[in-house]
């Protein structure tokens, strides 16, 4: 399948919310608004040219000098042809809602929980969205470019030692 | 409960012996039967993908080292390509024959210890023992090429750090010649034993579309008769050079991944054999000067190297900005680097597409209506690796 | 060969007097000598040095010869906690009830550069070294440490095992570094 049967074909079904379409990376990357992902991936997943049925995955990202910041990255391949898509959506800090993919594709259950783990982005929609890898009771979302990677709260790191 | 019954909820709990790496399960059972159950992971959650954005792109490699530790050079193999996919660096066809060397060797010790543990879930100790010995070969193989033993940060981007010795080509064919006989000896005390048939059979199946909408991949998928293989769809590391047979099972429980597993280790053992008696001469990494160290008598000589080796280390050579997805088969599916580079010392966003992770979620409906011992063994049988499944 | 050959290895018996079929030496010596050559190990492998452990039980490198051929997975059983690999903040709790359980006498041997330290890994998640937690005997480093250091770690255990006093664990000072990590009896 040709990039440019992919572009046409999605141009034909969602001219409106597609924001980018980028032909100079490895793969057609596609950035679209949050309200229609699901219905872009189900139209990417359902129909019969397309046939893109395997999610490969799905992670967040940060921008935090953009207008909006979360971003949401779906990488779907089409196993049949071995065609790959990335759909990108991005979201704003106040409201981080993206609806989820959990009725198209199972495997998006926990991946969207690592997303709301990582970045706070709230999957609406989610049977059971809750933190999986970090403990409960971290108030703060880790991978966001503004919290540190070390624990800020040792006080027995010597900074001499560590060049601060 | 409405219709009278009672369940029980049973914490198989992070710390048991039969969890392979720390993960728990909450398991909601009637009896002995199971009705239900939950996970929880994270107890080795390390950050990773933010240690990831810290650190110069050459130093990542000791990070995917710990990703699957059983095999190691995979994850190293793996990320080395992902740099040079961004890079747009070419690798030569000796190059790429070692790496198939080594990757095939860290998916046998995979397969093995995956086989050889489903057999002690079961009560079956010797074939473990008997297959550790092995490991131990492939362990001095590694030290040869690399100088570790189980983390081993093989590789640089652009090609190897030196060349197979003398003494690892040695060692090498000494293995493919015991190989053989061990593994025949293994499959006779497991493969058609009949207690071992009857506790594997038909416990813990999945069907073919369950498992691609699970997001499975691997030989947990081609197990359940789905033949998705990305060394035989996308070849990478010239790999259309060999003729491989993909093993597909029928039904997707436990015995035939058992059985794919097996017969993948007799084909990477085919393929090792081929790569290493068609290895074609050449050097053994490409030329890269922006990332493959120079030698270090011309560092101590030459000014060009001096210079180079200062600007690799600190971390100030030209990194494209853009970004990149590259797969590879791991053993246990589809190990994937989603790389956003913005053009600096580390990475913007590094994303590891763990395969753990992903297919251990379909455990509830694989393991819902087995006794509790079915859901031991399919636990075991799908190769869970604590490490890459918290990464 | 009969054990009186001069080319039969043997160990020297302990201080003591001896006289024809007796022994005398002190409680503390034989107790010592007989706890440390039958540890019980607890194996909490997490991760990569969990498999380098395996393969020290292997028949390679046969962790059995020095007495612990028989793992506990049972802390009640355990006398010696074995934690190998990366502890995080969300495992940190369950190593405190894993090391409540065991019965005295009891060491902790921590193997690998995660247990020891926090390893490579100085994030928001890792626990920075099990010592906070729970008080450690002897650290064994490396990552992950050659079956040959963590035999070497073990022999240091048994040694502290084969000198220890009697009365140790019901001294001031124990209470005191039980106290400070907040173990009480």
């Amino acid at each position: 399948m040709e990039n440019t049967f992919l572009i046409e074909n999605l141009r034909n079904h969602f001219e409106q919310d597609i924001f980018e379409m980028n032909t100079n990376t490895d793969m057609l990357t596609v950035t679209v608004s949050y309200p229609v992902i699901h219905d872009v991936i189900r139209y990417l997943k359902e129909d019969p040219a397309l046939n893109f049925t395997f999610l490969t995955t799905l992670c967040g990202i940060h921008y935090p000098d953009r207008g909006l910041p979360l971003g949401v990255i779906y990488h779907l391949h089409n196993i049949y042809e071995n065609q790959r898509i990335r759909i990108k959506t991005f979201v704003t800090l106040n409201e981080p809602k993206v609806p989820t993919i959990t009725d198209l594709f199972a495997a998006a259950n926990w991946m969207e929980r690592e997303t709301y783990d990582f970045y706070g982005i709230v999957f609406e929609g989610h049977p059971d969205l809750k933190r999986i890898l970090n403990v409960e009771y971290l108030d703060f979302f880790p991978m966001r470019k503004e919290y540190p990677l070390e624990d800020p709260t040792r006080e027995d790191k010597d900074d001499r030692y560590f060049g601060r | 409960m409405s219709n009278g019954k009672e369940y029980t909820t049973l914490n198989l709990g992070p710390t048991h012996p039969a969890m392979h790496g720390i993960f728990q399960n909450v398991l909601t059972i009637d009896g002995e039967k199971i009705v239900d159950s939950e996970q929880t992971i994270g107890y080795i959650h390390r950050a990773f993908e933010k240690i990831a954005e810290r650190r110069p792109y050459y130093q990542i490699t000791t990070l995917t080292d710990r990703l699957n530790y059983c095999s190691a050079p995979i994850n190293n193999i793996g990320w080395h390509m992902t740099m040079e996919k961004l890079l747009g660096v070419k690798t030569t066809r000796r190059i790429d024959y070692m790496r198939i060397i080594l990757m095939e060797l860290a998916r046998i010790t995979d397969h093995l210890i995956c086989n050889s543990v489903i057999g002690v879930d079961s009560g079956a100790l010797t074939g473990f023992v008997y297959v550790f010995q092995e490991r131990e070969r492939v362990y001095e193989i590694y030290e040869e090429v690399s100088g570790a033993r189980l983390t081993t940060n093989m590789g640089r981007i652009g090609g190897f750090e030196r060349d197979f010795s003398p003494a690892a080509i040695r060692k090498l064919r000494d293995f493919l010649n015991h190989l053989p006989k061990v593994l025949h000896e293994f499959e006779k005390l497991l493969l058609r034993n009949r207690i071992f048939m009857d506790r594997t059979i038909n416990v813990g199946p999945i069907t073919a579309e369950k498992a691609l909408n699970y997001g499975f991949s691997g030989p947990n998928l081609r197990a359940a008769g789905v033949d998705l293989d990305i060394r035989v769809i996308n070849p990478y590391s010239s790999y259309n050079d060999f003729d491989f047979i993909i093993p597909v099972g029928t039904n997707g429980d436990t015995y035939d991944r058992f059985c794919v597993r097996q017969e993948e280790i007799w084909q990477s053992l085919k393929i090792i054999r081929n790569a290493l008696e068609n290895l074609p001469a050449g050097n053994f990494h490409v030329n890269v000067p922006e990332f493959y160290l120079p030698p270090k008598e011309e560092v101590y000589s030459k000014m060009e190297a001096l210079i180079w080796h200062f600007k690799i280390v600190m971390g100030e050579t030209a990194v494209p900005a853009g970004e990149v997805y590259h797969s590879v088969e791991a053993a246990n599916g589809e190990l994937g680097f989603y790389l956003v580079s913005d053009g600096g010392r580390s990475p913007y966003r590094l994303h590891f597409r763990r395969p753990c992770f992903i297919y251990y979620q379909a455990l509830p409906e694989m393991i819902r209506g087995g006794v509790l011992s079915d859901a031991i063994l399919t636990m075991s049988s799908m190769n869970v690796i604590a490490g890459e499944l918290d990464g | 060969m009969t054990t009186r050959d001069p080319k039969y290895n043997k160990v020297d018996p302990p201080e003591g007097y001896m006289a024809p079929g007796m022994f005398a030496t002190f409680f503390n010596t034989v107790i010592g000598l007989a706890r440390k050559n039958s540890i019980w190990p607890l194996p909490f492998a997490t991760s990569c040095c969990g498999i380098e452990f395996m393969a020290t039980m292997g028949a390679h490198y046969d962790l059995g010869r020095f007495g612990s051929e028989r793992l506990s997975f049972s802390p009640r059983q355990a006398d010696l906690l074995m934690v190998m690999g990366t502890i995080a903040k969300k495992m940190a709790p369950v190593v405190q009830q894993v090391y409540h359980q065991m019965a005295e006498p009891r060491w902790v041997i921590a193997v690998g550069a995660c247990a020891s330290s926090g390893g490579i890994f100085d994030t928001y998640s890792v626990l920075q070294g099990i010592d906070r937690i729970v008080p450690v005997d002897v650290y064994v480093p490396g990552c992950p440490p050659r079956p040959e250091q963590i035999i070497e770690g073990f022999m240091k255990v048994q040694e502290l095992v084969g000198r220890e006093p009697l009365r140790r664990r019901y001294s001031e000072e124990y209470k005191e570094l039980l106290n400070h990590y907040g173990i009480l009896k």
